[in-house]
Formats: C-alpha cells, structure tokens, sequence
C-alpha cells in the first residue's frame, strides 16, 4: 500500500504534480465557497475560456503562459464587474457573447498561428499535471499563497459584502472595491488552476467541493475549510487515479471532486442547501424597485 | 396638545435634553434622484442629536432615498448631507436598516453571525472580534428579544425575528444614528411594542434615530419629533405643531381625518374619499 503510494512520489515531475493538484484543489474550494454562494460560476466559467486566448496570445507573442492568461483574466473581470455594477441587471447574456466571441478568437489563433505548439495548449484545455514544470509549481505556490492571504487578510470583509453588500456598505466598507477583489482574486485561481485541470474542467474544480461543504455545514468558515478538505482529497485521489488507470489529470480530480458530492448528496444533512444548489429552491428577498 | 404626547411619550417634544454642537443629521438643499428622475428636491433638514423622528410619507415619497443618501448610499446631485458637523460618507457612525434585506436566505451564518457583522467596520483589517465584541453582540441580541436563537441559521428564522437581528446588528454596529425604513412592519403587536420601548431606550442613551413607518398613528403617538416628506419636507418639529390636517393634506396628496381622542392622537384615512397608495 504504502509502496502504491509512494510510487509515483518518487519521480520529480509526478511529485511537483502532486504538490501542485493540492494546492490548486485548496484554493479553488477556498474562493469557490464565495463563488457557490454569489452565484459566479458562469463568470468563472468565462474567465476560464477568456484566459485561454491570453495563453494562446502569450505563445504568439512569446510570453509566460501566466502572464498572458492573468492579463486577459483580469482585465475581463474588470470589464464584468463594472458592467454588472453599472446596470445592475443580469449579465449572461453579455458575458456569453463576450467570452465565446474572445475564446473562439483564441481557438482561431491558435490553428493559423502555431502548429508545433498545439499539443501543448490541448493540454490547457484539458489539464495535464504532468505539464507542471519547476517554474510553473513555484508560480502555482506563489499566486495560490497571495490568494490565500488577501481572503485570510480581508476575510470579515468579505463574508459581510457577500452576505448583505447594501448594509455592509453603509456601514463605511468599500463594498463595490470589495465584490471586484472578488472577481480578480477568481480570475487568478482560474489561471493558477488551468494547466492541472484545464479551461474546460476549471469551474467545477472551483464549484464542486464548495458545493460538497455545504450540503454538510451552516457555518460559512466551516463551509471554507471543508471545501478545502474536499478540494485536496479530489486532488490527491485524482491525482493516483490519473496515474494508475493513465487517464488525464483534470479529468480524473474532477471525477473524484463530483463522486464525493454525489455520495455527500445522499447521505448528506443538508437538504435545504442541496435543494437550493440543484435551482429548486432558495429563497432571496428582492427589493422591489 | 404638547402635553399629550409627554404624557404618551415621556420625552420632552421640544427636546430639552439637547445636548449643544452639531445636529446629528444636517440636510442642506439636498436634491437627487434615480436616472435624471428626481425623487427628492430642495430638501433642508436638521435633527438634534437625540432625537426619536418619525418620518411619515406616501409611498415613493423618497424615504428610503433620503435614508440612503444619509448613510452614503446614494450620492447627493445637489446639497449635502453633514453627519455630526462632517461631510462625506459617515461610515459605522450612521446604522442603517433596510425595510427589505437582499440577502440570500440560504447564506450560511447564524443570527450571532450576522450581528457579529456589526462589528466588522469598527474592528478595521484582520483583527478578529474579542471578548468585547462578544459581549456587545450577545447584549444587542438580549435588546431586540433573540438571545435563545443566536446559533439559529437565519433562514431558519420568522420574518420578524430576521427583523430583530438586522435591528440587532445594527446596534452591535454603535452608531451615533440609527436609521430604520419600516421596522415594525409584518411583525406582531408585541414584537412592535418591544421595539418601540428599545427606541426609547436608546433615544434616552442618545442615539439619534429615525424610523420610516406607515403608522400614522402609531407615529403620532411614539415620536418625539415627526418629519413630514414627500419629494421634500413638508413639516418637521413635535406632532402636536406638525400633525396638522393642512400639512397631512400636503405630503399625502390625499384626504387623511385627524382624530384627537383625550390625550391621544389617531391619524384614519377619510372614508369618504378614494385614496391611491
């Protein structure tokens, strides 16, 4: 047993897959929990296939793969948090447009613009773990720590804007500043994210151990943490999954990630909540007009 | 008449109490509004710190913009609103209840959460609440009758217990001023008198409050001060020099009947005549 699993450990490149799949599972749960409970999972959603095209740009051009996914991430939560701020109205639709219109930009750029390379940007879109290099693994534990410090710093802050923006506002907090953080702090996750788990698998590896966590807890901290649990154990047994049954990395931590909710789903004391994240349920009070 | 309403009251309608400085709240020809449609216009105002106001006007009459224009919700077009002598957003200073919460029902906190919430702006970044912030969240449950539900997930809460943990917050929260938009609507008849006696509770310890209500009467009879608005103000001072059939006529639009029955005053709808609301 300890021999299955040490085995893999032993190889370095397996071994910084590893180290990476664990910290990408934490801090996906980690912002995921705010993301299950504001509803964000499309924009999340788009800024996968938004990063996409900055990777595929970053390639052309010759940059970092961060670089060029960051850049196109952020600017494009910008550009939705303030549309969303401004109007006040749903923004799917736009969003929709918007992020197929930029990731079929990128799948168009990247069949004219680089034929050696597209191997490697399949592996964008599905996650491969063992594309992980050492440069890769220290930016992974780099922005995963910065975001995990800004959500430990800012944490009071924003539990109160994501439960009740209006009152948490009058109360003196910059709740709109705040509710941006939010999105930046998804697009990083999002970026950090993409090459274990790929721009397709990406949203649930953000959404699902929340989702797990909160068919258990009504505690939002208690919701955090066992997010985090889930996340690292989708990413451990994905991980042992891929490399014994040989099958891609993002596709094995997200099967693991969506078979524990399954079971946390039936056996699970929180009805009400599974309810609510299956759309039939949850009660919101709108202010009338 | 002034002596009625001490006599409902106990408070000094003319506010003797009043303690010397700025007004708590100083509207200065305040005008604004919602997409080039103006809701409030030219409005001017002064309440004393340690005032209890009722704040009575028709539907769409713009109390809730006034509320939120005080709390640095929404941005003046023209005028200014200075909170204790100070322009600019108040901050933790001014408490303000919504009459409708936003909030996701679902969201897991506890009501002892949620008070605890209160206390977030006064605690400033990454310190985590003390012993003190505890107990002021346990007292302000105490005050508004919630203590035994303060582990109680709020979705698992009655609408006007979810009423009294927002008010609970909004006292964890120390403000100078305390602004309520329809507080003791949809909640019952002892949860409301509960209410009114923590108001004045808090009015004797000095925090300025106005309280949005339909209540006419209930106003007439609770309130030291009754401020009467519609897109600005059409009277401000005791209920006895404000209450006025005249006045009423003019904020409301609509005929409402005066009735002064002894020591008390009841404000009825006329029903001889339609009334739109």
């Amino acid at each position: 047993m300890i021999e299955w699993i040490m085995e893999p450990l032993g190889y370095s490149f397996l071994l910084r897959g590893f180290v990476a799949a664990i910290m990408i599972g934490i801090i996906c749960a980690v912002v995921g929990t705010f993301v299950v409970l504001k509803g964000l999972a499309f924009i999340g959603d788009a800024l996968a296939h938004i990063a996409f095209t900055g990777i595929v740009v970053a390639f052309l051009v010759g940059f970092s793969f961060y670089i060029g996914a960051l850049a196109a991430a952020i600017i494009a939560a910008l550009g939705i948090g303030t549309v969303s701020q401004r109007t006040g109205v749903s923004t799917d639709t736009s969003i929709g447009i918007f992020f197929s219109g930029i990731f079929a930009l990128g799948i168009v750029l990247m069949s004219i613009g680089i034929h050696t390379y597209t191997i490697d940007l399949f592996s964008y879109l599905f996650g491969d773990i063992l594309s992980v290099r050492r440069d890769d693994l220290i930016s992974i534990l780099i922005l995963g720590g910065i975001v995990l410090a800004v959500i430990a710093v800012l944490y009071k802050e924003l539990l109160f804007v994501s439960f009740d923006p209006v009152v948490a506002e009058s109360a003196g907090l910059p709740a709109r500043w705040l509710q941006m953080l939010l999105l930046i702090l998804l697009s990083v996750t999002v970026v950090v994210s993409v090459q274990a788990v790929g721009i397709v698998l990406v949203v649930a590896m953000i959404v699902t151990p929340s989702a797990t966590a909160y068919l258990i807890t009504d505690r939002f901290g208690v919701m955090m943490a066992l997010g985090a649990v889930f996340g690292a154990i989708s990413a451990i047994g994905g991980f042992y999954l891929s490399y014994y049954a040989d099958v891609p990395s993002g596709g094995s931590i997200v099967l693991v990630a969506t078979s524990l909710f399954a079971i946390v789903a039936i056996i699970g004391p929180k009805r009400r909540n599974l309810r609510k994240i299956l759309g039939s349920g949850g009660e919101v009070t709108q202010r009338p007009a | 008449m002034t002596a009625q309403v001490e006599a409902v009251n106990g408070v000094s309608p003319n506010g003797s109490n009043a303690p010397s400085g700025p007004p708590a709240i100083r509207v200065e020809d305040l005008s604004t509004g919602y997409h080039e449609e103006p809701v409030l216009q030219h409005v001017d105002l002064s309440v004393a710190a340690g005032s209890l106001v009722g704040l009575i006007g028709p539907n769409g009459s713009g109390k809730s913009t006034l509320f939120k224009t005080m709390t640095g919700l929404h941005e003046p077009w023209t005028g200014r609103v200075l909170i204790n002598g100070k322009p600019g957003k108040p901050g933790a200073d001014v408490a303000y209840v919504p009459q409708t919460e936003t909030v996701d029902w679902s969201f897991p906190v506890t009501a002892g959460q949620v008070v605890m919430m209160g206390r977030y702006p006064r605690l400033g970044l990454i310190r985590w609440p003390r012993k003190r912030d505890h107990e002021i969240v346990d007292r302000s449950l105490e005050k508004v009758g919630m203590s035994g539900f303060k582990d109680r997930q709020i979705g698992q809460l009655s609408g006007g217990q979810r009423q009294r943990v927002f008010l609970a917050r909004a006292l964890a929260q120390e403000p100078s001023i305390l602004l309520l938009d329809e507080p003791v609507s949809g909640v019952d008849a002892t949860t409301q008198h509960q209410i009114f006696e923590l108001l004045d509770q808090l009015c004797e310890e000095g925090v300025t409050t106005i309280v949005a209500s339909h209540d006419l009467s209930c106003v007439a009879q609770r309130f030291d001060q009754v401020l009467l608005l519609n897109r600005t103000v059409h009277g401000y001072g005791p209920p006895d020099e404000v209450l006025t059939q005249d006045l009423l006529n003019k904020t409301f639009q609509s005929h409402l009947l005066l009735l002064r029955l002894g020591t008390r005053t009841f404000v009825v709808e006329d029903p001889d005549h339609f009334q739109h609301d």
